[in-house]
């Protein structure tokens, strides 16, 4: 690259992909760095989720409406660009279903999906026996169920790298295993360069899009950031006949645990089919830091409540079981935008086990905000210096 | 807790469990197999009950759990806690229990390295291992016309177990230099070992049966439709490219591979022992870097039975003084030990899988077997996709994302895109050995801390 | 010794020596191949021979994806050959 960059991005998992593409197109000059290979931390991991189902009327639902609606013009965007095989994400707007196992949770899914019509999801209310049509392999104890047409689903790692295929294709670079140590700042204070372990990038700015890792980047860089890590454990079946499940199906206990502060091990049924046939079951959310051991007792937890769901799935091989940490902000919510304390540091960070969904929406709002055009959504809610991240970071 | 736990009842398993018995440990044999032996000492499976064999006994008092998979291995306070099947093989009615253990020794041995050719997943290509299995333990021979190819010495038992069940060995093909360059070498490093005498017994064997051995040769291609019906070889020269020329098809209907062994070490990775070029690291009492978990045999390296069984003495040892007893020094086994590790190196440095095998496979040679990944679109999607790292290169390509998890593939994608450090990635599998979704669910006791029965 | 086993094979009764795997019958049976691949059909029978490469898979009383290799026949196993990805019965 001729010259130095005007961004640095700091990560190539799926959210940093996403900004470095957003940038370049926007006519940014981007290096990607990552101190390992793209796509081999937190998206990696990933089941792909690009739901709306999940979230609860707020600003989290309308980041990932957003995001819903420019993926798929994105990835059409790339096909063109970089062509069909280099672009391929093995995107599938399956849809989702929803099912409650017991009247109360039936009661409470409904209510909860008219809080999200009244945003404009699609959300359709079925019954057990349409259920059934849709999912014939789902258990006879379905007492209620909501259809989700948007939901979608992507594969994180063809996504991220097809991402960064084309922030090269346009001139930019990607470094892998090369580890972001900090920033250099001029005269004023902003930032002026990053320094990495293969020497100092000069640089206009930099974009923290580290997940798990973004607060010790961010300390690093020297300004606080409480992004924390979660463990989330998913289940790979043996390759099962198309068509066993076809949608992405949860149990309606799934939506309670994403903004939950619960400590202790919560697990939600997640159920999905991928294109090569295996099904991959979600998931776990445990805060145990960074310590990846695998605890049998949290695949089993998951196992159990997967076969009540799907009873025929009971008699399926398991092949694996593999395991992430995923990036939380206090209050549950991303954290996209400039810096104030440090001019020319940006933040794309905290989208929890939501971060493959929220990516393309999350790195429009970035560049917009870069680029001082009209934001694709009020970035105020994603404020790194909102109350309840400067409390925490203050406490 | 003060029961030692020993997975695997090979040689390295078996003189384990002995050495600590011997030592007064509570002592509880995991095994996959329904007898003691493992590969090597795999015993005819239909001799019905049978009278008793010295080579594979367990001294009385060891607990023995045989048709046993351990599918987890995770930490608690003061050891480790082993998950447990146990039953027909992939029967979703298995019998699940758990076993806690201060003193662990993983004893899970290796198994054959395939390297990829056109045509290798025709039914009809063997690995030389499978050869071995089917004839020792079920009396049965994989072909009628085979042909034995790969590297090293461990091809020659091999041939004679083909023999005995009644196959008749085209040829045996060394892919490098011929081991009968160790019997030139008689003060060397097998001097005393008894390994002379065994190959030279085993070349002999090929002689009376007129089976050629011929060094600096190997099969590069399996042709048939639905099975093998021939195959071609090929001389190959100092790294393994094949010589222009010396092509010849050869009738055949077995093809029998083995280029080396890989370690299985699904366990020792989960239980988190630091590795060195995929093998699990040991000291000199065969302790893990990880505090209570010993590794012996072919999960340290490649040796042969011999020295398994020394680093298995060792380990058992080790592990009784872990767990408060005072066996006697294993002075012999060390020995046994350093002098086998000598040849483990001598026969890793004089038949190495050498580069050259890349150049055998056609575009559309599989790679994965699993998920049927040629090695065009492996190369391709690993270029395309800037896939840097084991994680990232499995979901790009999806080589080694099927049923066998990467055991066959891993090494030979890693090699083939030109970085071995890959195979690390590959090798990771926190669930060991599959298991049934409802068997995950169900659990063990009510409790979840059933150990090993008998007296503690 | 003389003790043999019953077991039926895609529906054929076969009688079974204890200790025979289901890919040792089947082999003796002059069967070489005995599953096709669910990408391209390809057919497949015995590779590695001890369980580590998931090639043998057979059908074993309804049950997909068993190791033939590995799995000992039992009195009155119903076994059959699996055609690519197949559902518990």
């Amino acid at each position: 690259m001729p010259g130095s960059p005007d961004v640095v991005v700091v990560g190539a998992g799926v959210v940093g992909a996403a900004c470095a593409e957003a940038l370049s197109a926007a006519g940014r000059r981007v290096v990607v760095v990552d101190r390992g290979a793209p796509a081999s931390g937190t998206t990696g991991a990933g089941e792909g989720n690009v739901l709306v189902s999940d979230k609860e009327p707020g600003p989290e639902l309308r980041l990932a409406q957003v995001s819903r609606e420019l993926w798929p013009d994105l990835l059409a965007g790339l096909r063109e660009e970089i062509g069909p095989s280099a672009a391929e994400a093995e995107w599938d707007p399956k849809g989702g279903l929803v099912a409650a196992l017991g009247d109360a949770d039936a009661e409470a899914l409904a209510a909860f999906a008219a809080t999200q019509r009244d945003q404009g999801v699609r959300a359709e209310d079925i019954t057990p026996r349409r259920a059934r049509e849709l999912e014939p392999h789902l258990t006879p104890r379905v007492s209620g169920a909501v259809l989700y047409p948007d939901d979608a689903q992507l594969q994180p790692v063809l996504a991220a790298t097809a991402l960064l295929a084309a922030v090269r294709a346009r001139g930019g670079e990607v470094r892998a295993h090369t580890a972001a140590l900090g920033v250099r700042r001029d005269r004023s204070g902003a930032v002026a360069a990053l320094a990495t372990s293969a020497g100092d990038i000069p640089c206009g700015a930099v974009v923290n899009a580290c997940g798990p890792w973004s607060g010790a980047f961010a300390e690093a860089a020297g300004v606080a950031l409480d992004i924390r890590p979660r463990r989330g454990v998913v289940l790979v079946t043996a390759p099962l006949p198309p068509g066993t499940v076809r949608r992405k199906v949860y149990d309606a206990d799934y939506v309670g645990a994403v903004g939950s502060d619960d400590a202790d091990l919560q697990t939600s049924t997640v159920v999905e089919s991928t294109a090569a046939g295996t099904v991959l079951i979600g998931s776990s959310r445990e805060r145990v830091g960074f310590d990846d051991t695998m605890r049998v007792h949290v695949l089993r937890a998951i196992a159990r409540k997967a076969a009540a769901l799907f009873p025929v799935l009971e008699r399926v091989p398991v092949m694996r079981a593999y395991g992430g940490f995923r990036p939380y902000a206090p209050d549950h919510l991303p954290v996209i935008g400039p810096d104030p304390r440090l001019p020319g540091l940006w933040h794309a960070t905290g989208h929890e086990g939501a971060g493959i969904g929220l990516a393309a929406g999350t790195a429009r709002l970035l560049a917009d905000l870069v680029t001082g055009a009209d934001p694709v959504l009020d970035p105020a809610p994603f404020r790194v210096d909102r109350p309840a991240l400067l409390a925490e970071a203050t406490a | 807790m003060n029961r030692i736990a020993v997975i695997g009842a090979g040689p390295a398993g078996l003189a384990a469990a002995r050495s600590a018995a011997a030592a007064g440990a509570d002592v509880c044999v995991i095994d996959a197999e329904p007898a003691p032996g493992g590969q090597y000492l795999r015993r005819d499976a239909l001799a019905g009950a049978r009278a008793h064999d010295p080579a594979t006994a367990l001294p009385p008092g060891v607990e023995h759990r045989p048709d046993t998979v351990v599918w987890a291995i995770e930490p608690v306070p003061g050891g480790h806690r082993l998950h447990l099947r146990t039953g027909p093989a992939d029967d979703p009615g298995r019998t699940g229990a758990t076993v806690d253990t201060r003193a662990l020794v993983l004893a899970t041995g290796a198994h054959d390295r395939a390297l990829p050719f056109p045509g290798w997943d025709l039914p009809g290509v063997f690995t030389a291992g499978a050869a071995q299995a089917l004839a020792k333990a079920q009396r049965l021979a994989v072909g009628e016309r085979v042909l034995l190819a790969g590297t090293g010495p461990f091809l020659l038992p091999v041939a004679r177990s083909l023999l005995d069940a009644g196959a008749r060995i085209t040829a045996v093909l060394e892919a490098g230099e011929p081991v009968t360059g160790w019997l030139r070498d008689p003060a060397g490093v097998l001097a005393g070992s008894g390994k002379l005498g065994e190959l030279a017994g085993h070349l002999a064997a090929l002689a009376r049966h007129r089976v050629p051995y011929r060094p600096r040769t190997t099969v590069v291609a399996a042709h048939g439709r639905d099975a093998v019906e021939a195959a071609t070889t090929v001389r190959l020269d100092r790294d393994w490219n094949p010589v222009p020329g010396t092509e010849r098809r050869v009738e055949a209907d077995a093809v029998c591979v083995g280029f080396g062994f890989t370690p299985q070490t699904e366990l020792a990775v989960a239980a988190g022992c630091a590795m060195a070029e995929g093998f699990v690291r040991v000291d000199a009492a065969q302790a893990t870097s990880v505090p209570g978990v010993f590794a012996a045999g072919e999960l340290t390296g490649i040796g042969g039975a011999a020295l398994s069984a020394a680093e298995g003495e060792v380990a058992g040892a080790a592990a009784a003084r872990l767990v408060g007893r005072d066996p006697r020094p294993p002075l012999a086994a060390l020995r046994r030990v350093r002098r086998g590790r000598r040849f483990a190196a001598a026969l890793a440095a004089a038949h190495p899988v050498r580069p050259g095998w890349t150049t055998w496979l056609a575009e559309d040679t599989l790679v994965c077997r699993c998920e049927e990944v040629g090695a065009g679109e492996l190369r391709a999607a690993a270029r395309e996709r800037a896939a840097s790292a084991a994680r990232p290169l499995k979901l790009v390509t999806r080589a080694g994302l099927g049923p066998c998890q990467g055991r066959v593939c891993g090494r030979n994608v890693a090699e083939l895109l030109g970085d071995p450090r890959l195979a690390d990635g590959f090798a990771r599998r926190p669930i060991a050995a599959p298991v049934r979704l409802g068997e995950l669910a169900a659990g063990n006791t009510a409790d979840g801390t059933n150990t090993c029965a008998g007296p503690r | 010794m003389s003790e043999r086993l019953t077991a039926r094979i895609d529906g054929r009764e076969v009688a079974v020596t204890p200790g025979e795997t289901v890919a040792a019958v089947l082999l003796r049976q002059g069967r070489r191949s005995w599953r096709t691949t669910r990408g391209a059909g390809r057919p497949r029978g015995v590779f590695c021979g001890i369980g580590v490469c998931f090639d043998c898979l057979v059908v074993v009383n309804g049950v997909p994806d068993v190791r033939a290799c590995r799995r000992r026949v039992a009195e009155g196993d119903d076994i059959r050959v699996q055609h690519g990805a197949e559902l518990p019965r």
